[in-house]
């Protein structure tokens, strides 16, 4: 199954014809995403990579039927342009735009509530590097070649933290089933807990990486959830152990504000919980290996 | 972003916030001038630092005369104040507010900060005031009263009434503190706070809710649409080493360890400063260069690092996704060129093309040591040290 997208998932680029999309645009094309156009206000009508181009995602939709955007707008405009493609009838939203206002955001999840639940609107992000179900399609940035097909699922703060974790799990002969960035920030679309419920439904997953960092309280939530709902193995790491107190470690949301917040907090809350947590950021591939043997064996 | 407690309260009273009378200084002749100014018999002179635990610095004091005004504010003012909140080597101290200080009847708690485990604006009160929140939710927890506001809807008056008299007061005075925290949630709302603290906020003569100390805190992200509060911007209250990061776009957090890092990726950042730790080194900072290593960047990344006396070898580990391995490895030779470093460096390059990556590298004739994993790169950086 893989979580989110896979091959038919009808791709809106919105930010389409800006550096950033078009750069990004081609490279989900050549991955093999259904890209089926994209939005950027005023160059409606017009086309670009052989694609067609909307003045707003509620043309876009009646045009090409899509059914998923990925934004690459400038933080002044994302929330509201996230807001349009709920509006318009997306149901996945990714947004991979770095510096949305922590007020919008919030602004941003309580609109998204006033949708009735069966269309609701499931953001990822944003300050996130994306979506990939490999060998099906990709959602993002990140370097497509890095992720074997396989059945572990990746949940992940951090983007460049997230593709070491799918290297090392391709060293150890591990795939992906499907790697979700949910991004640095403070205030997300979605929390691990929200992907980890994806991931124990979905029947091409049968292990998951999460992978937090210092700040907020949703590594530990979510490890509650797990200890409660999962049949499925979780390995957890949290990275930032050396992080002063009341620093913000470049990710907006990455700042141990008050108890819970640090590093070691959080591990030793996972482990209670019954994570399994990689002794290190090095041994996320072999500590993988080995609760799956561990599983196999038992 | 911080700011002083004079620019707080100064924003604060803007939104309609009350706050006593009061002046700022940046010599003691200027302090005693406020003084007369506002008249009166007695004043607060307070250290403008951003960081609490002044009062116990002894950063505020109260004065009766004049000469008592000039004489602590030369003892204040140009030195470094270390509090509980500054570290060892403190903050310098370039202004002192002067306050006009009146009698205090009553003093409580009142705080705004955006929750991101309700995902809401909450506001936390007290009858506890003058005291840290910790403190209060150590001793008396029941006297922490919570509100969550609807980012739907706002703050509503009942709601600010609701706890205005769970505060115990009388009904003036109550129509005074929801006057104060529709204000203070207004400002929070439309400055982009992601934290107001008033500490205490007091019942002053005639029922009057005054705000005698104000703390605040901006999202950085915000601040493009704030300009307001980007002015208020005080990089003497800054890292050094972070007012020059700033500068040159780089994300960078001075810490106190002896190995220097450039990562790309805040996570990757802060997984490289665990690795070294758990090698047995200690970090000398984080340092995210993001999407762009480029040759310019780079070595704008060394010099950073380098600045830190500390720094006894450099870690450079680079993920690299759309930018490739190559043009990477090209960047840091060409940036070691033009700084030349003289300290050991460390080079763990992955991702798209390492393997030309490390043979440009290789082929420098530069002395790089290049590692494989974040484990051997951080082994290696440790050795580097000792070796």
């Amino acid at each position: 199954m893989s979580i989110l997208i896979d091959e038919n998932s009808r791709i809106l680029i919105q930010g389409f014809t800006g550096d950033k999309g078009t750069f990004h645009a081609k490279e989900m094309i050549a991955y093999g995403s259904k890209v089926v156009g994209g939005v950027t206000p005023g160059k409606g009508g017009t086309t670009h990579l052989g694609l067609p181009v909307f003045d707003t995602v509620k043309d876009a939709v009646a045009a090409t039927g899509a059914d998923t955007s990925i934004t690459f707008v400038a933080p002044a405009f994302c929330a509201d342009a996230i807001c349009e493609a709920a509006d318009g009838g997306i149901r996945l939203v990714c947004s991979i735009t770095d510096g949305i206002p922590a007020q919008d955001m919030m602004r941003v999840k309580r609109t998204l509530l006033k949708y009735p639940k069966e269309r609701r609107t499931l953001m990822v992000g944003p300050n996130c590097a994306g979506i990939i179900s490999p060998g099906k399609a990709m959602l993002g940035i990140m370097p497509g070649h890095i992720y074997t097909k396989g059945n572990i699922g990746i949940v992940s703060r951090s983007g460049t933290l997230g593709y070491e974790a799918a290297q090392q799990l391709q060293e150890v002969g591990l795939g992906v089933s499907t790697s979700v960035g949910i991004g640095g920030d403070p205030i997300n679309g979605s929390s691990f807990l929200d992907h980890l419920r994806l991931f124990e439904e979905d029947s091409e997953t049968a292990a998951v990486l999460m992978i937090g960092e210092i700040g907020g309280p949703q590594e530990a939530e979510a490890a509650q959830w797990i200890k409660e709902n999962m049949t499925k193995p979780v390995v957890g790491y949290v990275a930032g152990l050396t992080a002063p107190k009341g620093r913000r470690m470049g990710h907006a949301g990455a700042i141990i504000a008050g108890f819970g917040d640090s590093a070691a907090e959080k591990s030793e809350i996972m482990k209670s919980l019954g994570l399994t947590v990689s002794p290190s950021p090095s041994d996320f591939g072999t500590t993988m290996a080995k609760v799956l043997a561990d599983r196999r064996a038992a | 972003m911080d700011v002083h407690e004079y620019q707080a309260k100064e924003l604060l009273a803007k939104f309609g916030v009350a706050i006593p009378r009061g002046g700022v200084a940046h010599t003691p002749e200027q302090a005693v001038y406020v003084a007369t100014e506002l008249g009166g018999s007695h004043w607060a002179v307070k250290a403008q630092v951003h960081a609490g635990g002044r009062g116990k610095a002894g950063g505020v004091k109260l004065c009766r005369t004049y000469h008592d005004v000039r004489r602590i504010a030369e003892d204040l003012l140009g030195k470094r104040l270390v509090t509980v909140q500054t570290g060892p080597e403190g903050k310098l101290v370039q202004r002192v507010y002067v306050e006009v200080a009146d009698k205090i009847e009553r003093e409580f708690y009142l705080s705004f900060v955006l929750d991101r485990k309700t995902e809401r604006i909450n506001i936390i009160a007290s009858k506890h005031g003058g005291m840290e929140i910790e403190e209060i939710a150590k001793s008396d927890p029941s006297a922490i009263l919570n509100l969550v506001v609807e980012p739907a809807f706002g703050l509503q008056p009942f709601q600010a009434r609701e706890l205005a008299f769970k505060l115990g007061l009388n009904l003036k005075q109550v129509s005074r503190a929801v006057q104060c925290i529709m204000s203070a949630y207004r400002a929070f709302r439309d400055l982009d706070a992601n934290m107001v603290e008033i500490n205490p906020l007091v019942l002053a003569a005639e029922d009057r809710m005054v705000a005698l100390d104000a703390k605040m805190s901006f999202d950085d992200n915000a601040l493009f649409r704030q300009p307001l509060v980007s002015n208020m911007h005080d990089p003497s209250q800054d890292d050094p080493r972070e007012v020059v990061a700033q500068q040159h776009n780089l994300n960078y957090v001075g810490l106190d360890g002896e190995i220097g890092c450039i990562v790309n990726g805040a996570g990757l950042a802060m997984a490289t400063m665990d690795m070294i730790k758990f090698a047995g080194g200690s970090p000398a900072n984080f340092l995210d260069v993001g999407g762009g290593a480029s040759p310019e960047r780079v070595a704008a990344a060394f010099r950073l690092v380098l600045g830190d006396a500390n720094v006894k070898a450099i870690l450079v580990n680079i993920f690299a996704g759309i930018n490739r391995c190559d043009w990477v490895a090209q960047g840091i030779v060409q940036a070691y060129n033009e700084v030349k470093p003289n300290v050991p460096l460390i080079v763990r390059l992955a991702g798209t093309n390492v393997e030309a990556g490390n043979k440009i590298i290789a082929e420098s004739g530069i002395p790089l040591i290049t590692a494989s994993s974040l484990a051997d790169a951080a082994k290696k950086a440790v050795e580097a040290i000792k070796g």
